[in-house]
């Protein structure tokens, strides 16, 4: 009941006019992000984190969530008219979409893209104004290895969850946690790994490395793959949207399975992509439609949707009460909340009352305008797609150096944003995850102070790891998830001798 | 993409360079833990000890992926000398670009990278090209300085002009 005051508070605190304002032009640079090639979500967030500083953290996450969200919606737009995803989310939503924007129905297309979208987000979020308040209030009896448990539980579902080489994930990973190390150690305050170089005293940050590994890597995969864009026109009117609405509630099952894939892939930090090809797949096989999946099939576009938007936002749930972020969006949008000053994890939901429910808030309406927004604008969004790469390509690099300059005001960082995208591009091209290297650099920290404020505890056994009921059941879920291809496999084999 | 047909780099080969280049890592980070120390201390676990075993799983991992690249087939390609010429194209004039940064500002060396980009890459007219970067780059100024009050880099151009 009191959340319920404390979200129609934070409903006050979106409309006020600044904010809104704030709303609109997130939705829209966000779109813009999504929709051009080299800037994405996480990127485009990294680079206009900067501009906030200056605001107040409660107008900021409004405006930088927006970016997020307009982000998922601008996808969309890309895949179908383009068949090009603008963001790996969006994949499995060109098998449908660009087969339907061919046959002339771009518009239906679109419509039933964007709803959809609305539909995952707006159950994810519902989900996260229910759940998000008890995880939080549970989560503040947490000591330093309960904590580590939880970090260890998500990283533990990126090796045994992601379609990468486990190895290849761990090694990734590792790479993220040691850049984090680098600098002032934050336990004892002693230097460490930075060899004299004065310029490392104060580590790597991670906006630094979100936007070259991102940004200026996928310009670079861009340029090897020589993209051209070739589309197919778009209007969308009205009646167009009216009758794909009329439509799509015959798809209510589709959308709600979808939505529960992409919450469960979205808490756990599997992310939007995968939930989306999950959902696709579940809905061809299960679909008495399923047969047409890939030739322009409208139940193809909700369900990769739906799911991909819940999974995007539901990814904020961890964020808010745990202090560990589902995404590497999500997870620039905590970098935020520590540079204006705030602790993320379960005490925001009690000394931040106004910013936890301000952003709730603006998930809703930020969804809401969002969708308005992208059903009004799509020829102009699809208009910016035209402009060619020899001219976008450029000012997307100068947006990422303006962007990784503002970080510290420091020009090696610059330089650093360079060094980061060479080896984002050869990481990528060798199937090394970037994502789980994102997060430990955003957590390393954290983690490592709990690990050691642990053994501290314990005066050096790892038994402080299973030392209670709760702790011990994270850990081993974290094992299991750790260990789930062995286990898959093994199961299969077990069920193969028995049916045998 | 026809594989085989065109020339360039074995994936192969990349992947395990990739592996050596983590191990590599792996390796500093090992040697500057040790640096600091890896044991206990009167604190407790010393600045070395958490990344002494973060640098030891590189390197172990590293080498389960130089073992999985080594059995990879060599005749997959990792992209060819005309995508990479491609990549250069653009790796070069930015490394070129974020160097100077620091002596002319952001503004001047943007503005060249833009337009230089459109002359090479889109065979834009040069008056064209450096026009759109002009106006990119003012409104760029406006944007930031103006109305944003975030100050960039800027250089003896933007001094000459009183900015």
């Amino acid at each position: 009941m009191e959340d319920i005051v404390s979200l129609f508070h934070g409903f006050a605190v979106v409309l006020q006019p600044f904010n809104i304002l704030l709303m609109c032009i997130g939705i829209l640079l966000g779109v813009i992000v999504g929709v051009l090639p080299g800037l994405g979500g996480a990127n485009g967030v990294a680079i206009l984190l900067p501009l906030t500083f200056s605001m107040s953290p409660t107008s900021a996450i409004i405006m930088l969530s927006c970016i997020y969200w307009g982000a998922l919606f601008g996808g969309a737009i890309t895949s179908i008219l383009f068949n090009i995803p603008g963001e790996p989310w969006s994949v499995a939503t060109t098998f449908d979409g660009h087969p339907m924007a061919q046959q002339g129905k771009a518009g239906e297309a679109l419509t039933a893209a964007f709803t959809s979208s609305f539909v995952g987000a707006l159950f994810a979020v519902i989900m996260i104004t229910l759940v998000a308040p008890l995880v939080a209030k549970f989560a503040l009896q947490f000591g330093p290895a309960e904590k580590f448990s939880v970090f260890f539980l998500a990283f533990c579902s990126f090796i045994g969850m992601g379609k990468e080489p486990p190895f290849k994930t761990i090694v990734s990973m590792m790479i993220g946690f040691a850049l984090a190390a680098v600098g002032l150690d934050s336990v004892t305050g002693q230097l460490r790994l930075t060899f004299g170089f004065e310029s490392l005293l104060n580590g790597f940050d991670f906006l630094i490395a979100v936007i070259g590994l991102f940004g200026i890597g996928e310009i670079l995969l861009t340029m090897e793959e020589g993209l051209e864009f070739r589309g197919k026109s778009a209007s969308i009117n009205v009646r167009v949207v009216l009758q794909t609405w009329a439509e799509l509630p015959r798809y209510w099952w589709t959308s709600l399975r979808s939505c529960l894939i992409g919450v469960w892939m979205g808490i756990s930090p599997a992310g939007a992509t995968p939930a989306s090809f999950m959902s696709y797949g579940i809905a061809k096989r299960v679909s008495p439609r399923g047969r047409n999946f890939g030739k322009g099939e409208i139940e193809g576009v909700v369900a990769p949707e739906t799911a991909a938007h819940a999974a995007g936002t539901a990814a904020l749930l961890p964020m808010l009460s745990l202090g560990v972020p589902g995404s590497p969006t999500a997870a620039v949008l905590l970098g935020g909340l520590l540079i204006w000053g705030l602790q993320p994890g379960p005490l925001l939901f009690v000394e931040q009352k106004d910013f936890v429910w301000g952003l709730i808030a603006s998930m809703y309406l930020g969804n809401l305008a969002g969708l308005i927004i992208v059903l009004t604008c799509v020829p102009l969004f699809a208009a910016i797609l035209r402009v060619p790469f020899s001219i976008i390509g450029p000012v997307i690099l100068v947006f990422c150096a303006i962007g990784a300059y503002t970080v510290h005001n420091s020009t090696f960082d610059v330089v650093m944003m360079l060094v980061f995208g060479i080896i984002g591009y050869a990481l990528k091209k060798t199937n090394y995850p970037l994502a789980p290297m994102v997060l430990a650099i955003v957590l390393g920290d954290k983690a490592e102070e709990a690990f050691r404020q642990s053994l501290l505890a314990s005066g050096g056994g790892l038994g402080v790891f299973f030392s209670n009921a709760l702790v011990g059941s994270i850990m081993a879920l974290g094992f299991v998830v750790l260990f789930l291809p062995l286990i898959q496999a093994a199961w299969t084999r077990m069920r193969g001798a028995a049916a045998a | 993409m026809d594989e085989g047909q065109a020339a360039g780099p074995g994936q192969r080969s990349v992947e395990i360079g990739v592996t050596v280049a983590t191990a590599l890592f792996g390796l500093i980070v090992i040697l500057g833990s040790m640096q600091v120390g890896i044991g206990w201390g009167a604190e407790g676990p010393k600045s070395g000890f958490f990344p002494f075993y973060l640098g030891v799983i590189i390197m172990l991992s590293s080498a389960v992926n130089l073992l999985e690249a080594a059995r990879k087939s060599g005749d997959k390609i990792f992209a060819d000398w005309s995508q990479l010429r491609q990549v250069l194209a653009v790796v070069i004039p930015t490394a070129v670009y974020v160097t100077v940064i620091p002596w002319v500002g952001i503004y001047v060396s943007s503005f060249f990278l833009i337009g230089l980009f459109m002359v090479w890459l889109g065979s834009y007219r040069i008056w064209y090209a450096f026009t759109l970067s002009a106006v990119i780059m003012i409104a760029t100024y406006m944007t930031f300085e103006k109305w944003f009050l975030v100050p960039l880099p800027k250089g003896p151009f933007e001094d000459f002009l009183g900015l």
